[in-house]
């Protein structure tokens, strides 16, 4: 497993649109992806689940990831965390 | 016996035909103990397939019809029906509670919609309706029940239903639908935004309308005023074909005006421009051929919402909408609130009279933070387009000298961090308070331009609340003492080599254009609806000629005499 603390960069946060992009890569990676916002753990593979979270631009969270691709999962998701594409 | 129910005018037009009931109300669903819980779960693994096949199927159609945009839509609702937390949750529930899939998924899907109904942005609690669609459809492929859209139909109808969620409009047969009434939804629910890009008439928000109207019933629906006639009489059905006839005439003339600039008929050019709350509306304004946008209200990004809005964000509005308009001019207003506008994160003070309090740029002088957030994302979208920055509210010329400061202030601390301004932008104030239309000569030094606010200033020359129904009737656009303020405001601007622009409703209204235009007034901005009817009322007229009566007219003495001869020299343009 790895994980990771990151700022979000993104101007709209993880709202609608960015919210499907990030679902739809994360669904790309076996590994199990979470999203881990004031204590509270969020699928990163459930669009419902993201886009209820509210993750606004400048949260803090944490990015976890746990497979085989964990690694690779990690890097792309962070990436796309931070700043609008 | 005839009924007439009124509602929310969600797209213009008239049309007259047989009510067609769309009986979407929820679907019954019951709860059965399931013993072989194995053949309970592929039964809801097919529903959820044979869903998505539909989906892709619509999705794939309102692509070719509508575009991309609205395909978007089906595509979500795929992503939702993918979604592990609620496929996982529903199979998860079969297994151990041992219930049949309808009730699983029933379950399990309203509580994903409860938590995005509790959401208090409105685009989040719009999801859950997303949500309650998709459900919906899964359910009726589980249930066997056919959603009760007919996608063949046979004769011209018009659409009434609670409401029309996507999947609803989506699959109408577009040839024959020639209207929608709806319970409920505003001017920018899914139904009224569909029936606009259809362009067929719509009157949503009825509240009863499917309890009232029957099955097959004739009905009138009058987009324009927010009406529908149940059960019309001949008499009421041969009024409104001619008047459908008139209106389909005249769209035909309009549509003629749509790329054009506004002339008047001796040749002189006036800018009609828009007024937006939101980029969201920026599809109107280009549609009906706004020359620009003479007042963008900025109080949206602020509202609905449980903290002040971020630079960044703002930012990015303001740089879609002067985007859009392709260097046509965007007047964008700071932010006006206070008073009875209340922000739930700015801890504001109930007032006694707060139409006369603490508002706009009065607070925005006082807290200051909250200005230069959003004069910053101004300076920023400024490169994009033609902006130009208007402070409203404003009573004296300290107020405009020390808004000015500020913002020179955050352009020149943006310049030393390197940023490079490429554009030009004008400074100006908004007119609504009678002391700066008194003292417009003074500010004309000073400002780069004016746009007079005519629902304040009327209110306030006149110390009436147009709210209040009881001295409503002293909210009069063509008195005598509100135009004598907008002639001077514009003369004191014309002497400094100003333009004036107005940007209340007033500007927009056919009773008040040709005085406006009379006294020399450069830029009208109204709802984008009003824009071609204004700008053919303008071709008609000589500006030179409407600019001889401006001395009579500012001699009457009553509003009542104003619009009276209007109205009279207006018959005379008709003939």
């Amino acid at each position: 497993m790895v994980e990771k603390k990151i700022v979000i960069g993104l101007s709209h946060g993880l709202h609608a649109r960015p919210a499907a992009s990030f679902v739809k890569m994360a669904t790309s990676f076996t590994s199990e992806i979470k999203l881990v916002k004031n204590d509270k753990n969020v699928n990163g593979k459930s669009i419902m689940g993201v886009m209820a979270s509210a993750i606004a631009k400048g949260d803090e969270i944490t990015l976890i990831a746990d497979g085989s691709d964990e690694v690779e999962a990690l890097a792309a998701l962070e990436k796309m965390l931070l700043e609008d594409e | 016996m005839s009924r007439k129910i009124t509602g929310v005018k969600a797209s213009a037009g008239i049309v007259i035909g047989k009510a067609l009931l769309l009986d979407n109300s929820d679907l019954h669903i019951q709860s059965v103990l399931v013993e072989d819980t194995g053949a309970e779960t592929s039964r809801f693994r097919e529903a959820l397939e044979k869903a998505k096949e539909d989906l892709l199927d619509i999705s794939e159609r309102v692509e070719q019809e509508l575009g991309t945009e609205h395909a978007d839509i089906f595509r979500a609702h795929l992503m939702v029906l993918e979604d592990p937390e609620l496929v996982d949750t529903v199979q998860a529930k079969i297994e151990q509670e041992k219930v049949n899939a309808e009730h699983a998924m029933h379950e399990v899907a309203q509580s994903f919609i409860s938590l995005f109904e509790q959401m208090d942005n409105e685009y989040m609690r719009e999801r859950a309706a997303d949500i309650r669609d998709v459900t919906k459809r899964v359910l009726s492929h589980l249930m066997g029940v056919e959603l009760s859209v007919p996608s063949q139909l046979q004769d011209e109808v018009i659409i009434v239903a609670k409401d029309l969620t996507p999947s609803d409009t989506a699959q109408l047969d577009r040839r024959f639908v020639k209207g929608f009434v709806t319970d409920i939804g505003g001017r920018t629910s899914h139904s009224a935004i569909m029936a606009r890009s259809m362009g067929i008439p719509a009157v949503v928000g009825t509240r009863d309308m499917t309890r009232e109207a029957q099955a097959g019933v004739t009905l009138i629906v009058d987009g324009h005023e927010g009406i529908v006639i149940i059960d019309p009489s001949e008499k009421e059905i041969a009024a409104y074909q001619e008047q459908q006839i008139l209106y389909d005439k005249q769209k035909e003339e309009w549509a003629q005006l749509v790329g054009t600039k506004t002339m008047s008929r001796d040749g002189h050019h006036v800018e009609l421009a828009a007024n937006i709350g939101s980029p969201l509306d920026l599809d109107d304004v280009l549609a009906n051929g706004a020359e620009g946008v003479g007042l963008f209200r900025t109080e949206f990004l602020y509202m609905g919402r449980d903290e002040l809005p971020t630079e960044e964000e703002q930012f990015q509005a303001y740089k879609q909408v002067l985007e859009q308009m392709d260097g046509k001019p965007v007047v964008i207003r700071t932010l006006d609130i206070g008073g009875d506008k209340h922000l739930p994160y700015l801890d504001l003070p109930e007032e006694m009279n707060p139409f006369l309090g603490f508002r706009a740029i009065r607070l925005c002088l006082d807290n200051q933070d909250l200005f230069r957030t959003q004069l910053r994302a101004l300076l920023r979208a400024s490169v994009h387009g033609n902006l130009k920055i208007m402070f409203p509210m404003i009573a004296t010329l300290e107020e405009f000298r020390q808004a000015k400061a500020v913002l020179e202030e955050e352009k020149q601390s943006m310049q030393d961090e390197g940023f490079v301004f490429t554009q030009p932008f004008e400074v100006g104030i908004m007119v609504e308070i009678p002391a700066a239309a008194m003292m417009a000569d003074m500010f004309a030094n000073e400002v780069d331009f004016f746009s007079i606010g005519t629902n304040d200033l009327i209110q306030y020359t006149l110390a009436a609340d147009r709210m209040n129904e009881r001295v409503a009737y002293l909210y009069q656009p063509y008195h005598p003492a509100v135009l004598r303020l907008i002639r001077q405001v514009i003369e004191a601007a014309h002497a400094k080599g100003k333009w004036v622009g107005m940007c209340g409703e007033m500007a927009g209204d056919l009773v008040a254009i040709p005085i406006l235009l009379g006294m020399g007034l450069d830029e009208f901005s109204m709802s984008a609806s009003s824009i071609l009817p204004a700008r053919q009322l303008i071709s008609r007229m000589s500006r030179d000629e409407k600019a001889k009566d401006t001395e009579q007219i500012l001699s009457m003495s009553t509003s009542q005499q104003v619009e009276d001869f209007v109205k009279t020299q207006l018959a005379k343009t008709d003939n």
